[in-house]
């Protein structure tokens, strides 16, 4: 087969749109123009994924396309769009309040682009060493756009992202190497003993000591990616002083990259029957940071670092579930992943804007927003209804998976993930009444918002919870049953 | 391979375990960043040596970049920012040096019992040099969490970099190690740069990360 047939295919084009409109956006000056090429290449991206559920190019050397990753790329894409959208209203606001100057909206833009492209990568690579330094290009970028504003606390939280992120950057690459040291013998020194698809069909053969001790270390390093407690020091940092657009995407996307890294790696330990099953140190990272988080939700005085620490709970809770395993909880680990992706981007969307009417982040100085701000302060209950778990949403439709499957195996587990769940349903709704009712504290400025990504992502997230189309919930059932 | 050869291998990256040490009882800057460019002048010997015992002419590359780059401009660059800053004088260590060099030790044992078990079916050469290269990993993140000032953490996380690099030309036929090693060294640069760009003097009036550690968005 002349797999050179299609010299365009979908992956080459995920990863030349953004990488050609990062260039671009480098070149070119005035950031209307900018935010809207920003739209649409996006949009662009968004039509390559799209394109990927309707035919996929047979696996390459470097780029590979598979049910696992086609959910994540899709997801991606979609939420980059969305973002895309809401950023062209955010900066325009930042760019009139003088905190962004034109030079670092290029700059931003440019950097949006590349954070794209590199996640694309990271996503699609079928070769370790090439998926690693994707994610460090993803980190790089992220740490430049999270100290943008210049101010202390945002150099600060971009010194400590910088630091941390490197050093788990660092004991990954560590990992990554021992993992190619144990598929050597048996696949030879060649491209294959780095890539997924080689590797997972001789998984069984590698020297099961060399996969422990890389485990060890690709979850030390992805998680402390993926804001595992207790490596998570720099995650609300980073998404409190940075720009709302970027809070989003960390949350909804590259949190999910470094969780999908994960998840291939420990592809490879299940189905080596003589490795340590990788289930266990996931399911206690997962708990350990669901329960630590739900506690300090409640010590949070700035509202954008509160919902880091929720993002903090989720991914905990979603690591729980693929640290458990078994067709159940791997479906509901996925779903609730793509509806805590949906809901968290949501979140960040009003508070962006809520933190522009008010002037401030500081929830004391927030006050009565569905009075001030029907809007934006309905639409954050929505999203803090979402997020806590309350039917009818998706998100209690995950929840309700995960915590069912465990007690079917483990009923103490279950307990306790309730018992965290609860703790943080507690801390979201006391902030939630401060913020969203009561009488009108701070400023009543209006705020030229743009509401469809925040409604486009609560509806799909509402949509979820009530019916889940039977297509992709077999999608979902087939890529369960590949996580094994 | 003949057993001289895989001796002045192991002999290099044991070489680069004591470096390491050396690295973390050094209480002047200046002293600190010698050592260091040491460390990566043994480094690039390794890597060297590591493409000629291999035939992997494609692993000079890697040694190059840490002659140039790590032993000779990131070192001059770094003694210019601590100029600049006026830090030339200490080092504050955290706990001592005694209970450090200690605690290295315990470290050094612990991956060279952890590397030796799991990799036992890997060749000597790989397996002795994984032992030396989680070593220096280890040593460099312990360097990391005892100093305090930017600087010299920046010095731990190269070190710590440096035993990444030495694992990666290790393990023999390794592909794409040429561009992980120039990504890595973007990081190194990046970090270096930032130093410059954070101005972290001029904002935070130190580059203690404790005094950093004050500035976070919400005070308790």
């Amino acid at each position: 087969v002349n797999s050179y047939a299609i010299p365009f295919d979908a992956p080459t084009a995920l990863l030349a749109i953004p990488g050609v409109a990062g260039t671009l956006l480098c070149l070119l000056p005035g950031y209307r123009l900018a935010a809207r090429i920003n739209i649409v290449a996006t949009l662009a991206t968004m039509l390559a994924a799209l394109s990927l559920l309707v035919a996929r190019p047979p696996p390459g050397v470097f780029l590979f396309v598979d049910d696992l990753n086609v959910v994540f790329v899709l997801l991606s894409a979609f939420v980059a769009l969305t973002t895309s959208i809401f950023s062209a209203s955010y900066i325009a606001h930042e760019l009139e309040i003088g905190r962004l100057t034109p030079r670092y909206l290029r700059f931003y833009h440019a950097m949006y682009q590349i954070l794209m492209f590199a996640m694309n990568l990271g996503l699609l690579a079928n070769n370790i060493g090439l998926m690693w330094v994707a994610i460090e290009l993803a980190t790089l970028t992220t740490v430049l756009m999270v100290g943008i504003y210049r101010t202390h606390e945002a150099l600060e939280a971009a010194w400590k992202y910088f630091i941390l992120g490197s050093v788990g950057i660092a004991l990954a690459l560590f990992g990554t190497i021992l993992v190619y040291l144990a598929a050597r013998p048996v696949l030879g020194e060649t491209q294959d003993a780095m890539a997924w698809t080689a590797l997972i069909g001789k998984a069984s053969a590698f020297a099961p000591n060399l996969l422990n001790v890389a485990f060890v270390f690709l979850m030390l390093g992805y998680g402390t990616k993926v804001g595992l407690a207790p490596l998570h020091a720099w995650l609300p940092d980073a998404h409190a002083e940075g720009p709302t657009p970027i809070s989003a995407v960390l949350s909804g996307l590259l949190l999910n990259v470094a969780l999908y890294a994960l998840l291939r790696f420990k592809m490879l330990l299940t189905s080596n029957a003589a490795a340590y099953a990788p289930g266990p140190l996931m399911v206690t990272m997962g708990l350990v940071s669901l329960i630590f988080a739900g506690f300090m939700l409640y010590r949070r005085r700035d509202i954008k670092r509160m919902f880091a620490y929720s993002s903090i709970e989720h991914m905990g809770l979603i690591t729980f579930a693929f640290g458990m395993g078994g067709p159940l909880a791997n479906f509901a680990g996925l779903m609730h992943m793509t509806m805590h992706s949906l809901t968290k981007s949501a979140i960040f969307y009003t508070v962006g804007h809520i933190a522009q009417a008010k002037g401030t982040q500081k929830m004391a100085d927030i006050g009565g927003l569905t009075e001030s701000h029907p809007i934006l302060g309905w639409g954050l209950v929505m999203g803090v209804v979402a997020i806590a778990g309350l039917p009818p949403l998706g998100i209690f439709m995950s929840e309700f998976l995960i915590v069912t499957s465990t007690f079917a195996r483990e009923p103490l587990l279950a307990l306790l993930v309730v018992f965290g769940l609860l703790v943080a349903f507690g801390a979201l709704f006391w902030r939630l009444n401060e913020v969203a009712f009561g009488e009108v504290i701070g400023k009543s400025s209006p705020v030229r918002a743009s509401y469809a990504p925040l409604f486009a992502h609560l509806g799909l997230v509402l949509a979820a919870g009530i019916h889940m189309p039977a297509a992709l919930v077999a999608w979902f059932q087939n890529v369960a049953r590949m996580l094994g | 391979m003949d057993a001289t050869s895989l001796d002045v291998a192991h002999m290099l990256a044991g070489g680069m375990v004591l470096v390491s040490f050396m690295l973390l009882y050094q209480d002047r800057m200046f002293a600190l960043l010698n050592m260091f460019a040491l460390h990566a002048v043994i480094l690039s010997l390794s890597v060297a040596w590591q493409a000629l015992i291999q035939s992997a002419p494609h692993l000079f590359v890697p040694a190059a970049i840490a002659l140039l780059l790590k032993g000779m401009i990131i070192p001059l660059a770094l003694r210019r920012v601590v100029i600049r800053l006026g830090i030339h004088r200490t080092i504050e260590t955290v706990g001592g040096i005694g209970p450090t060099m200690l605690f290295g030790m315990g470290i050094s044992a612990l991956s060279m019992v952890v590397m030796f078990k799991a990799a036992a079916t890997a060749d000597p050469l790989a397996r002795e040099d994984l032992a030396f290269a989680l070593s220096v990993l280890l040593l460099g993140l312990l360097m990391m969490v005892t100093r305090r000032n930017a600087v010299s953490q920046i010095v731990g996380f190269m070190s710590l970099e440096n035993g990444l690099i030495l694992a990666a030309t290790g393990a023999k036929g390794m592909p794409l190690v040429v561009e992980i090693s120039v990504a890595f060294s973007v990081l190194i640069a990046f970090i270096v740069i930032g130093v410059f760009l954070f101005r972290i003097r001029e904002r935070f009036d130190s580059v203690d990360l404790k005094a950093l550690d004050e500035f976070r968005g919400e005070r308790r």
